[in-house]
């Protein structure tokens, strides 16, 4: 496989090229934390970061975004019908994704990108989409993303992968849309023929690194019915205030709202993230609530990512161990915790009468 | 890419108001765009999204049958924001309708059987969509023994009153309508709660007859030992859910039970899948 080696100081200058063909996100750094934005002209992403704040997720999939307008004024010709909302799928990269962020596109995926439906919006996003990784030397704390399906060094959704090496990066190309991305950078310098030895060195260091981990293996076999019942989703909800910090920082929550909304005599349908923490989410239009408590609704997260997707697609738990969740939450929950309850759950060793 | 969040434009063609209480209306439509209605291909059972365009979507079973042709209907109850303002809306209006969505009655398992109906209040429309489907005269040798158990408060409160009565004439089809209570002395029918008429009436359990049970949950809470008694397995008794929903094709992640999503793998199920997953409807 390809290595391109970049000096640094040739790192500007192929950023400001690409930017002449592509629409650039990377970690910028604000008050206390970084988070990915768009970058303006002859702005460099800041690579001196752990992990944003809030997950990528947004390159791809905005926060808030038109679907559909429409016009109320019947005067027009085609008032009370939709039309398309004007969308622009024109290249973009994001720059410095970590690793365990680029596997989250590929868990996401399986949820907008399906035999029967196909969303539009999400599939078209990602497929203008370069991801250039950036892997992590330096794993934190609440990082888990080896026993998560992923890795520090993890190249799967990743089109190029950069390893810092001092005062160059190596850049490891991973698919031909990544070496199309190197090419308008002007990156074009092959490596010497050690650097693989070398970024496989250093992902197994950082690899080694990592220090929390969760066991996943027996979730699959677990009755979902005896998992729900569990009497240990009282203490894991307690203190949770249903703020829904976990799902919106998460980069493998997907859940969105849809509403429309008028100004004068148009107006556009917007879908917007939502979250599965808060009562609305499942309301009925009569008061039935069917997660109307916080223990049914945190019960609802963590059996969706670790049982219920599991079950689904067999092909892992829904999360990549980013730790974002763990890192944010006011109340410390911890979804290596709750994994490890669920994946040794017992119900004939509890003592405690199911409820 | 086929786009599935756009609606078809439709027309409002005529609004009836189905019930005394005029919380009930039923909304027929006709496509914009000829060849929508045959993309709109759909089955008893289904239901779509109708798009309120200013106000948002709403997912609302499908009341006509397959076996109609021209139009859709759907019976609405006036509940909060975007029902209420259907009900406000005139012949002539514009507005859209997405789908169909969901699965359907399974046609394939009960073709051949004896299908039991138990219907309560105004959750009666897809269930006149299978009727209507059933009683086609290119479908009524598929099914043996058809009987219907459909029960609301008051006479004034059934669904589609001049069909009902239509079919207690006919003798391919075996009606037991109910009301809770009545002070009408020519009332003909049975009066009590849908749950002890069943008891009455509904045929003994086989392994080719079938119910397809829809209600209010205390209709369903109270029905389902009746069908127990009765000797009814829980994979012969078929529910429809109606989960809070949004998107409609399993990806907006409000809808679920479980692993399934009731917008996507429902809305119908046999009691057996429902016993296996949370009950979180
Ligand atoms: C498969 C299915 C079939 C249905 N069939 C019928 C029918 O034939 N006739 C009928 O009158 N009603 C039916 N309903 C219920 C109907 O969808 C709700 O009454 C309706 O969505 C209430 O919307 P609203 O805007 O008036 O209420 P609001 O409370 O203002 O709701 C706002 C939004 O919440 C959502 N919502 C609220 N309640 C429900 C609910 N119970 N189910 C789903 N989404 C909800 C909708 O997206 C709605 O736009 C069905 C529901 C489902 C899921
Ligand atoms: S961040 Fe913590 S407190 Fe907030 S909703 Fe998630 S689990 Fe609950
Ligand atoms: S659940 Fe928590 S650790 Fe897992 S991907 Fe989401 S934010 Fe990261
Ligand atoms: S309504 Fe969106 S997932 Fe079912």
């Amino acid at each position: 496989m390809k290595v391109i080696k970049i000096d640094k100081n040739d790192w500007a200058g192929g950023i400001g090229k690409i930017q002449s063909s592509y629409r650039l996100y990377g970690p910028v750094k604000g008050d206390a934390f970084h988070d990915f934005k768009a970058l303006e002209k002859g702005e460099l992403p800041d690579l001196n970061f752990f992990n944003t704040r809030v997950s990528p997720k947004s390159v791809v999939y905005p926060q808030s975004e038109v679907m559909f307008e429409y016009s109320l004024d019947e005067k027009d010709a085609e008032h009370h019908i939709l039309k398309d909302a004007a969308k622009d799928y024109s290249p973009k990269a994001v720059l410095g994704i970590r690793p365990c962020d680029a596997a989250s596109f590929l868990l996401v995926k399986r949820n907008f990108d399906t035999p029967e439906y196909k969303d539009p919006y999400w599939i078209r996003s990602y497929e203008a989409t370069t991801f250039v990784g950036y892997a992590c030397n330096n794993p934190c704390s609440t990082c888990f993303c080896t026993t998560a399906g992923s890795g520090p060094f993890n190249e799967e959704g990743l089109d190029v992968l950069l390893v810092d090496e001092g005062d160059c990066y190596y850049a490891k190309v991973i698919t031909s849309k990544g070496e199309n991305l190197l090419n308008a950078a002007g990156w074009k310098t092959e490596a010497d023929g050690g650097a693989p030895d070398k970024i496989a060195a250093l992902g197994k260091e950082a690899g080694s690194k990592i220090g929390s981990s969760v066991a996943t293996d027996q979730l699959k076999d677990k009755k979902t019915t005896e998992l729900y019942e569990a009497p240990f989703w009282e203490d894991v909800s307690f203190a949770c205030i249903n703020c829904g910090t976990c799902t919106y920082l998460c980069p493998t929550c997907w859940c969105f709202d849809i509403q429309d909304e008028n100004s004068g005599c148009s107006g556009v349908r917007m879908r917007n993230w939502d979250s599965c923490m808060f009562p609305l989410f499942t309301i009925h239009g009569t008061g039935h609530n069917p997660r109307g408590t916080k223990l049914q609704r945190v019960r609802q997260r963590f059996m969706h990512k670790l049982k219920y997707y599991v079950d689904k697609y067999d092909n892992g738990i829904q999360c990549v161990g980013c730790g974002r969740c763990i890192r944010s939450c006011p109340v410390n929950i911890d979804i290596r915790r709750v994994c490890d309850m669920m994946n040794s759950y017992d119900p004939k060793a509890c003592a405690c009468p199911a409820k | 890419m086929l786009n599935p969040y756009m609606p078809y434009p439709v027309c409002i063609d005529e609004i009836i108001t189905e019930t005394e209480d005029r919380n009930l209306k039923t909304f027929k439509f006709v496509f914009l765009n000829p060849g929508d209605e045959d993309k709109f291909s759909y089955r008893a059972g289904q239901f779509a999204e109708l798009s309120v365009t200013g106000k948002g979507e709403i997912p609302i079973g499908i009341a006509s049958s397959p076996t109609e042709k021209g139009f859709v209907k759907f019976t609405v109850n006036k509940v909060g924001l975007v029902s209420s303002y259907l009900h406000s809306m005139k012949v002539g209006d514009i507005m859209g309708i997405r789908g169909p969505l969901g699965n359907s009655y399974p046609w394939d398992t009960l073709e051949g059987k004896n299908v039991v109906i138990i219907g309560g209040g105004f959750a009666f429309t897809t269930l006149r969509s299978s009727i209507i489907f059933m009683l086609d005269p290119a479908n009524r040798k598929k099914f043996k023994n058809i009987n219907v158990i459909y029960g609301a408060r008051t006479p004034g409160m059934l669904l589609y009153r001049d069909e009902l009565a239509a079919w207690e004439k006919r003798d391919d089809i075996n009606m037991h309508i109910t009301v809770d209570a009545v002070n009408d002395p020519d009332w003909k029918y049975n009066v009590g709660f849908v749950p002890a008429i069943t008891e009455k009436k509904a045929p003994n359990a086989d392994a080719d007859t079938y119910a397809i049970i829809c209600g209010p949950p205390v209709m369903i809470k109270f029905t389902q030992p009746v069908l127990d008694k009765l000797g009814y397995g829980h994979d012969h008794i078929i529910m429809s859910l109606e989960n809070r929903m949004k998107c409609g094709i399993g990806m907006c992640g409000r809808c679920n039970i479980g692993k399934e999503f009731v917008c996507k793998d429902g809305p119908v199920f046999t009691l057996a899948q429902l016993n296996a997953t949370p009950r979180e409807y």
